[in-house]
């Protein structure tokens, strides 16, 4: 291993550390302003991105645990888009924060843990990088420190992940039993469906399953989205879950491919339960950010079907998805953290009459939703149209209705908040919101995504070139 | 001639309207959209006709093809044949009329011109598509403004229609999607492709599975019995160019798709089920024929005919005859004509009388002779007078029906015929109890008859209807080449 490798190849992970460290020796020091700290960090942020778009190689580092090609790149700088957006998002409620530096101190170190994770070439370092991206956030979903709620999500947090941090390790300790070997480049040859290896298997994906809520392993989603502060929120439903859909997919068609027979019946499973469960229970939803859990366990119901493809197209049509998902969900949950911000509100029923009052927001939130629920002209269309393309090529016909009727059964919710917004009236609608410019921004940027990712096919055809 | 512009023309006139400052502005950019629209349509008409009486027997004239998703296999594909060219020709005839019959629109003018464009582009390029991804693109396109068109500036239940409207035709484009993924991964080479679809050989099995899947799923969109219901709550409560709209365009979409996707790429299919779709066509049309008879509102009037008069449609193409399946298309372009007219006509009653209960209105041609005689002109098409489009194409269709000995079609086809009756009786009662005797309500007599937006519309429409009443062999030789087509397949499995 060359030092100049050891740069390039770990460049993202570096320069998050020395972020890091930037941020501990501000927060010893004394004397910055909120706004002006703040501006810093998002400039930083941007770098960031643009670090992680430039100079990608491929290569290996620290004997295999350490793995970084160019699909593995540009998962990082989708993650890292997000991170800037989420931090352009929550301008207004950061500002305000007493414990800014502290904010992003935890943000960043679980970027850091997401990076290595998706980097990871061993099931141990996996398991590592998977706790230093988990536990930060539970400290962070106790940031709005008034509310009783917002310790409760922390609480809540910890513990469910915990609880599969300890079925995970079980998973990884029988899979070494098993096999002798823990490196996923090794692993695939030991693989032979024996029981043992089955059930170890179905202990790492129930973990997987925790982290990406799905059913039945969402329970704590919900309570989690509703008491966190919104850009914990959407840290956790967009930058968490696509990290951990990256290594899922890695995962299962890198090292678990001997076993794709049980992965395709046990995500089959998955996919239609946590598309069920989590439309069903998004009907009645009438808190937005409880609403917007419920909805995106839904569209994890539609990630899972696309991996189930085991193909190239799967893989891509997952990646490309998220992408997707990234723009369209941070746009839904900039919106309602604007609004949230302004004026405290967070009910469904108070966002009546909003287009009266914010034209650009309800177009935005629209947009979003539209995306959200696959309606062209928007990229959520492209996505959900490939995610069951994908699904479908496996020739389950009824796996794809059942998928199809699920659109149809998401429609209605997401049109619901579209039918409050527009065509509802109310005695005190939301007042006009004179927003900032960065979060318009970050608005802006997302409703480019939502509109061009869709339309214009390169940017599916370079996550294609990209496997 | 070049078939994008088709869709860039409205894409284009979308843009212009954002960047308009105030609502005069945006309804005058609407109307030189949509009339651009009718001049290419129009000019479309002529080219075809042009290449082939220059003896272009192509199938499809004026092909483009992009690559688009090159993964997948998708691509920007459009091309035109008779079939396309007619329903083309159509849409521009509803959009213009339906702009213009809503100038007098109050309530967010920019979002609603906004939205009727919007479904213009889906539906233009629903019916320039030859790869079904294209297709199916411009079919959810099409879907969404509806739902806001009848929840912003409906009336009534507007909410509840709103929502089930979009959820039931949502579900058949789900349908719809499921039935694609079926055919693309089908076929012996992976493609959306129409035109290589019809000739790759597909399983007769798998054909089985499809066709009904694809049949129902565009069959909800055209008021497939048992899937007609959102049809009169989505009608009734749309505001007037959102009725004319759906029932003059987007329910097209659903024939066209029934007999372009379903028909053309599953003839096996299509064969095995023409019995159970020409049952369902037959029960539709008397159906709402009865259903008709009950109706005191004249929005719910005209809704519950389309249903029956969108079931010759269906029953056309059920009967797998190229002259019923050419008079099936005739059909949707004239009942899109005259649906359009007579929601328009219900329009103008409403915007002045307030109420659209045939028991208050009365002695209409006393105070508005002008609105009233285009009553009378598109009650007597839908009913099926010579000389009007109407009559045309259920002669077509019942033609083409008759070639079809075997005891069900006959069943059918008879059940059919009667419910012509049965729509003189509704059509006769409600204009006579609307137009003729008294005055009703001393009200009524200050009326206003028909402004020049209002007369411009009308007369559009009803030359439309009349040229194709009085005239139709131009329309036939157009479509008949199309029909041809689709049915080559199914004549050749009767062979």
């Amino acid at each position: 291993m060359e030092i100049n490798d050891f740069f390039i190849l770990m460049k993202g992970e570096l320069f998050l550390a020395v972020m890091i460290f930037l941020l501990l020796f501000i927060k010893v020091g004394k004397g910055m302003q909120n706004a002006s700290l703040l501006t810093l960090i998002q400039v930083l942020l941007f770098v960031n991105f643009l670090v992680s778009l430039t100079f990608n190689r491929e290569g290996v580092l620290f004997g295999d645990m350490f793995i970084t090609n160019s699909l593995v790149a540009f998962q990082k700088s989708i993650l890292s888009l997000g991170t800037f957006l989420i931090s352009l998002l929550s301008t207004d409620w950061l500002k305000k924060h007493s414990h800014l530096p502290e904010f992003f101190l935890l943000m960043f170190s679980s970027l850091l843990g997401m990076f290595f994770l998706i980097s990871s070439g061993n099931l141990l370092m996996f398991y590592l990088s998977l706790e230093l991206a988990t536990i930060p956030v539970a400290a962070l979903a106790n940031f709005d420190l008034e509310k009783r709620k917002s310790s409760e999500a922390a609480m809540k947090l910890i513990l469910s992940s915990a609880f599969s941090s300890g079925i995970l390790l079980f998973g990884i300790s029988l899979f070494y039993g098993a096999t002798g070997t823990i490196n996923f480049s090794q692993l695939p040859g030991h693989i032979n469906a024996s029981a043992m290896q089955i059930l170890a298997f179905v202990f790492l994906a129930s973990a997987f399953g925790f982290k990406l809520s799905a059913v039945p392993f969402h329970f704590w989603t919900a309570d989690v989205y509703e008491g966190s502060p919104i850009a914990v929120t959407s840290f956790l439903s967009v930058i968490s879950k696509g990290s951990m859909a990256f290594i899922f997919l890695t995962v299962l068609y890198k090292v678990f491919q001997p076993l794709s027979e049980v992965w395709y019946a046990l995500l089959m499973i998955l996919s239609l339960a946590t598309m069920f469960i989590g439309n069903l229970f998004a009907l009645r939803q009438q808190n937005i950010k409880r609403f917007l859990a419920f909805s995106s366990i839904a569209q994890v119901g539609f990630i899972l079907m696309g991996m189930s493809s085991n193909a190239d197209m799967g893989l891509a049509s997952v990646v490309y998805f998220v992408l997707i998902y990234v723009f369209s969900n941070l746009a839904a949950f900039g919106v309602v953290s604007v609004i949230s911000a302004h004026t405290g509100k967070e009910h469904i029923n108070d966002y009546k009459g909003l287009y009266q009052t914010n034209p650009f927001l309800s177009w935005t939130l629209a947009l979003a939703l539209f995306s959200l629920a696959g309606i062209p002209p928007t990229a959520g269309f492209f996505g959900k149209l490939f995610l069951l393309a994908a699904g479908a090529s496996k020739g389950h016909y009824w796996f794809v209705i059942f998928a199809a009727l699920n659109l149809v059964i998401s429609l209605y919710y997401y049109l619901n908040i579209v039918r409050v917004m527009f065509m509802d009236k109310s005695r005190h609608p939301i007042q006009s919101i004179k927003n900032n410019r960065a979060a318009n921004f970050a608005l802006g940027i997302c409703l480019a995504g939502i509109v061009l990712i869709g339309l214009v096919s390169w940017f599916y055809e370079y996550i294609q070139t990209l496997m | 001639m070049n078939l994008t512009l088709l869709i860039i023309a409205p894409l284009i006139t979308a843009v212009t309207m954002l960047l308009m400052r105030n609502a005069q502005q945006v309804k005058w950019t609407s109307l030189v959209g949509s009339a651009i629209q009718l001049v290419l349509a129009f000019a479309l008409l002529f080219v075809f006709q042009n290449e082939r009486s220059a003896g272009n027997t192509e199938q499809m004239l004026f092909q483009q093809n992009y690559t688009w998703f090159s993964a997948w296999n998708i691509h920007f594909h459009v091309g035109v044949d008779g079939i396309s060219v007619a329903m083309i020709l159509l849409t521009a005839f509803v959009v213009i009329a339906g702009v213009l019959v809503s100038w007098n629109v109050q309530k967010m003018v920019k979002e609603f011109y906004l939205m009727l464009i919007l479904l213009s582009i889906g539906a233009y390029g629903f019916f320039l598509s030859l790869d079904l991804f294209l297709l199916f693109f411009f079919l959810e396109i099409a879907v969404l403004p509806k739902f806001l068109l009848i929840g912003i500036w409906g009336s009534g239940e507007k909410e509840y229609s709103a929502n089930k409207l979009a959820l039931m035709l949502m579900g058949g484009s789900a349908l719809v999607l499921v039935g694609l993924l079926g055919v693309y991964f089908a076929g012996s080479e992976r493609t959306f492709d129409l035109l290589k679809l019809s000739r790759l050989p597909i399983p007769q099995e798998t054909q089985r599975l499809l066709f009904p899947l694809l049949f129902a799923g565009f069959g909800v969109f055209t008021a497939l019995f048992p899937f007609h219901t959102w049809v009169p709550d989505g009608h009734s409560s749309a505001p007037t160019a959102g009725s004319m709209f759906l029932a003059g365009i987007s329910m097209k979409l659903g024939g066209y798709g029934c007999l372009r996707v379903a028909t053309y790429i599953l003839p096996e299919g299509a064969k095995e089920y023409s019995t159970i779709i020409i049952a369902l066509a037959a029960i539709a049309i008397l159906y709402g024929a009865f259903a008709t008879m009950m109706q005191k509102d004249l929005k719910y009037i005209n809704a519950y005919s389309s249903v029956s008069h969108c079931g010759f449609v269906l029953l056309g193409i059920g009967m797998l005859t190229k002259t019923a399946i050419t008079g099936a298309v005739i059909q949707m372009v004239s009942h899109g004509l005259m649906t359009a007219l007579f929601f328009a006509v219900i329009g103008m009653i409403y915007d002045r009388t307030h109420t659209r209960s045939v028991k208050k209105l009365g002695g209409l041609l006393k105070v508005m002779p002008f609105i009233t005689t285009i009553f009378f002109i598109v009650g007597l098409c839908s009913l099926g007078l010579p000389g009007f489009s109407g009559f045309v194409a259920e002669m077509t269709v019942f033609m083409g029906s008759w070639e079809r000995p075997e005891i069900p079609y006959r069943v059918a086809t008879i059940a059919a015929c009667m419910s012509i009756v049965v729509t003189a009786v509704y059509i006769l009662r409600a204009i006579g109890q609307t137009a003729m005797g008294p005055v009703t309500e001393e009200r009524y007599m200050t009326l206003k008859d028909a402004s020049w937006n209002e007369k411009l519309a009308a007369v559009i429409l009803i030359t439309g209807i009349v040229v194709i009443g009085v005239a139709p062999f131009w329309l036939n030789d157009l479509v008949a080449p199309g029909a041809h087509h689709i049915i080559e397949k199914i004549s050749q499995l009767n062979n």
